[in-house]
Formats: structure tokens, C-alpha cells, sequence
């Protein structure tokens, strides 16, 4: 076993693994650790697939246009493995004037920036998707928004940068990262002691215990959510589907389930031992949704539920940051349940850090000393 | 540091054998040459093969392939089954119409 690499990375989900694949193309060596028995069994593989561009944060979205123009459509090619990616538009659905409300809000701000999202009226709704309900009065719809198979694209991002020789140990919990002279240098888990010139830590809200072993802390909570998947159906329709209140989400997938997240309203409150069990009202909740939405789903079977974990940080979109008090660390956590769709740019723009180079785009947004008190 | 842990664990080539051909999940059509590669591919876990494959995905949930696949990933990894944690369980147990499922609560004035 090797313990010792150019750059350690903390955290095995779609991330750590993009980072490492991106850094092994420019023949840096790398490790990578993750606490679960698993590659990607966090966020990276129950997430709902999503790679939109609409609703994302103004200081997020040119994340999300870069990946899309230029990452996401030669993913499959570059990896070796079909990660389903369909760039075929997102419908962010409305049945009040409130969500309009809050579709043309969000709207505005995407289309700002220069993203090709427009607000639509129930009769157009059913022309590009003639499986919703006459509740939907209207839409925000964005053409190259689209959606993809999280597990094989964490996966995938996994087999190639281990091909290309990254090193990867799992069942691996680091304790502490500690300074040598003043710089991040080692890794420290419950059996080893890892060193790199450079330290990632992307792990979730986990990562939030790891960096105050060097007195960082970035504002986040833990959130439990969850999602179905049914049975294969016919093919119905390819847009990933949102809504204005956030009720449900999902899209079919190549196989012919439907995958669909979405909440309770109580995930913030739920009883949490710690594991990633599903709540027993959350399901039903979720199936009452769709159907409102979508009624020819309701003879559709429900296979399977999960949960998963998403930290959501203070103000909404993630921390991507060198550490000024702690040279060497690079801190990636705080995704807010969006990581997925941004995860290919983001892989890069790691490795760049990492690799002392210039990033692709400018991450000042993104800093980890951003965060200030209401007054 | 177990099996599984190590994925720069050397398997070896991966050998064709006579038998690759035979279908071990039968909802999702998953053959056992299929599950010997993707070990080879570097997924050590049930979990991970069952994402990368979709063994165990289908309507049965893995009832009657999960033992076999256990197996499989076990002699490619030359380790015992037992290290092989199974994938989890997930509910509901038996397919449900949505319909159905949605019935945990009626609808009414504590729902909008």
C-alpha cells in the first residue's frame, strides 16, 4: 500500500472522483480516501440526475453553462461508459400565480446571465410534454437543460481515474488533517497516515469535522432526503421535470424507471440516527405529487426508495476554496443537493487548483471566507 | 487492509471462462462474464456492482440473484463471501402502485 502521493483527496463521491480523473490526465499521482465501504455511496449515487442549468444561484450558473457547453456532451466518450446524458430541457412546472411568480423570478436572473431559459403557458407545457395535468397553467423552460445516471457517471469518473493509475482506498475514516510547518501535509485515518503535497477534502458535510482539525468551518447543515424509483416503463418523455415549489423532481430514465426526489417538508426536522433510512411518510408524500402532475404515473409500481444526505451550506451554493491559513488544502463541500450536474467543471477546476495553475473560470464567489453575520 | 478496501489490489487478468454467458440476474439480464468484468473494472462492492450493473435492481430486488452475485464477485476477488457486505435493503418490499402508496395518508385538509 502507498501512502504517500502528490495530492490526497478526502472523499470518494462524483467530486473526489472527476478531481482525481482530471488530475491523473496531467500526470499527477493521487490518492484517494473514502470512510464508506463504497465508491460514490453518498450524494454522488442518490442524487435525482439532474444536469440543469435553470434555478440554479447567478454566482453558480456560468458553473453549470460551462459544463454543459462544453463537458457533459462528450462525458460518455471521454469516460468509456453510456452515463445516459440527455440534453433534451428541463420544465420547472407551475399550478399557481405564486409559482409563476417564482418561475419568472428565477428566470430573469438565468436569462441575465446569457442562459437560454424562457417562461411558457399551459398549452405549450402539453405540447412538449402531453403527460401533465391541466393543474400545470405554466412553465419556465430551458432547451439545454437535460439530465444523466449519477451512479454511472461517479462510477465511470472512478474506473477511468483508477486506469490511468489513481490509487483508491476505501473503508479509510480521516480523523485529522495536520500542518507540517506551517502547510497541510498529512492525512490521518483511524489505521494510516497518508502525505501529499496538496489536500482535498471533499466530503460532504463531513468535511465540516475534518477541516476544524485545522480550524476552518464553513456554515452547513446535514439534510436527509430521499427518492423513488418505479418499475420500466414505455417511453413517456425525456425533459427533466421540476417544480416552482420544489415538491418533486425527476426525469425517465434509459432504462424506462422514473426516478423522482423530493421531500416531505420535514427533512430538516426529521428524527436522523445517523444512517441514511427512509422516512415512511416521504415516499406517499412524494407519490402524491407526481400524481397531481403527471396522473398517468399512478398505476405506475414503486420498486425501490432511498435517502441521502446533502449538505446545504449557509447561503446556498458550495465552497470551492484554497485556504489561506492552511496552504496546501483545497476545500470542495457544500453542494446544497446541485453537485451533480457541476461535478465535470468542477473536477477541473479542483485539479487546476491543485496543479497550482490558473482555473478555467473565476472562483471568487465561491471562497470559503465569504460568510458574513445578518448585521 | 481488507479486500475490498484496496483498489490497487492486483486480480490479475481477466480470463474468459465457458460459462460467462449464463444469466445470474435474470430481471435485469446480467450475465456472469458481465459481473466478473466490472470486479475487474474495480467495483469490489455488491453496491457498486449493482449501480454499475443493475443486478439486484429489478422487480425482484435481488431475491434471487443476490447470493450468486456474492459469489462471483467473491472468487474474482479470491476472497471469502463473508467479507461481502450485502447490498441494502430498500422499501417498499414488494412493488407498490403509486396509487397505492400515496394512500398512507387521504387527502384532505391537512393536505393542500
Amino acid at each position: 500500500m502507498s501512502n504517500q502521493a502528490e495530492v490526497i483527496i478526502i472523499g470518494g463521491g462524483i467530486i473526489g472522483c472527476a478531481t482525481a480523473y482530471e488530475l491523473a490526465k496531467k500526470k499527477i499521482s493521487v490518492i484517494v480516501l473514502d470512510k464508506d465501504d463504497s465508491v460514490g455511496n453518498g450524494g454522488s449515487s442518490r442524487n435525482g440526475g439532474g444536469v440543469r442549468q435553470s434555478g440554479r444561484d447567478p454566482r453558480e450558473l456560468p458553473l453549470a453553462m460551462y459544463a454543459v457547453e462544453h463537458l457533459w456532451p462528450n462525458l460518455s466518450e471521454e469516460l468509456g461508459i453510456n452515463v445516459e446524458y440527455h440534453k433534451e430541457g428541463n420544465l420547472r412546472l407551475g399550478k399557481t400565480e405564486r409559482h409563476l411568480e417564482i418561475l419568472q423570478g428565477l428566470t430573469d436572473r438565468a436569462t441575465a446571465l446569457g442562459l437560454d431559459v424562457k417562461m411558457i403557458d399551459g398549452k405549450e407545457v402539453r405540447e412538449i410534454n402531453p403527460y401533465l395535468s391541466d393543474e400545470v397553467i405554466g412553465a419556465s423552460w430551458c432547451p439545454t437543460d437535460g439530465h444523466a445516471n449519477p451512479l454511472l457517471a461517479t462510477l465511470g469518473y472512478y474506473r477511468q481515474a483508477r486506469a490511468l493509475g489513481v490509487k483508491f482506498y476505501t473503508g479509510e475514516e480521516v480523523v485529522a488533517v495536520k500542518k507540517i510547518k506551517g502547510v497541510a501535509r498529512q492525512v490521518i485515518t483511524k489505521k494510516n497516515v497518508f502525505e501529499g503535497e496538496k489536500i482535498i477534502l471533499a466530503s460532504g458535510y463531513e468535511s465540516r469535522a475534518i477541516a476544524a482539525t485545522v480550524g476552518i468551518d464553513v456554515p452547513m447543515s446535514n439534510e436527509l432526503i430521499e427518492a423513488l424509483v418505479t418499475e420500466a416503463e414505455p417511453k413517456m418523455f425525456s425533459q427533466m421535470l421540476g417544480t416552482a415549489d420544489a415538491d418533486f423532481y425527476g426525469h425517465q430514465t434509459d432504462h424506462g424507471s422514473f426516478v423522482f426526489g423530493g421531500a416531505s417538508g420535514f427533512e430538516a426536522k426529521n428524527k436522523d440516527n445517523g444512517k441514511m433510512i427512509t422516512n415512511s411518510i416521504t415516499a406517499p408524500c412524494i407519490c402524491r405529487g407526481i400524481m397531481k402532475y403527471i396522473p398517468k404515473l399512478a398505476d405506475a409500481k414503486i420498486v425501490r426508495t432511498w435517502a441521502g444526505y446533502e449538505d446545504v451550506c449557509a447561503d446556498g451554493i458550495p465552497v470551492i476554496s484554497e485556504i489561506d491559513e492552511v496552504p496546501g488544502l483545497i476545500l470542495a463541500c457544500g453542494f446544497t443537493g446541485h453537485g451533480f450536474g457541476i461535478s465535470p467543471i468542477v473536477g477541473q477546476l479542483l485539479a487546476q487548483m491543485a496543479a497550482g495553475e490558473k482555473t478555467t473560470l473565476d472562483m471568487k464567489e465561491f471562497r470559503y471566507d465569504r460568510f458574513r453575520a445578518v448585521i | 487492509m481488507s479486500t475490498i478496501h484496496d483498489r490497487t489490489k492486483d486480480l490479475g487478468p481477466y480470463v474468459p471462462q465457458p460459462d460467462d454467458d449464463m444469466l445470474i440476474c435474470r430481471c435485469e439480464e446480467v450475465t456472469k462474464g458481465e459481473i466478473r468484468k466490472a470486479v475487474h473494472d474495480g467495483m469490489f462492492t455488491i453496491a457498486e456492482i449493482r449501480r454499475y450493473l443493475r443486478t439486484g435492481m429489478g422487480l425482484c430486488q435481488g431475491q434471487t440473484c443476490a447470493k450468486l452475485v456474492k459469489r462471483i464477485v467473491a472468487q474474482e476477488l479470491h476472497c471469502s463471501p463473508d467479507e461481502l457486505e450485502p447490498a441494502g435493503s430498500r422499501a417498499p418490499m414488494r412493488p407498490i402502485e403509486m396509487r397505492v402508496f400515496a394512500n398512507e395518508a387521504k387527502e384532505g385538509a391537512e393536505h393542500e
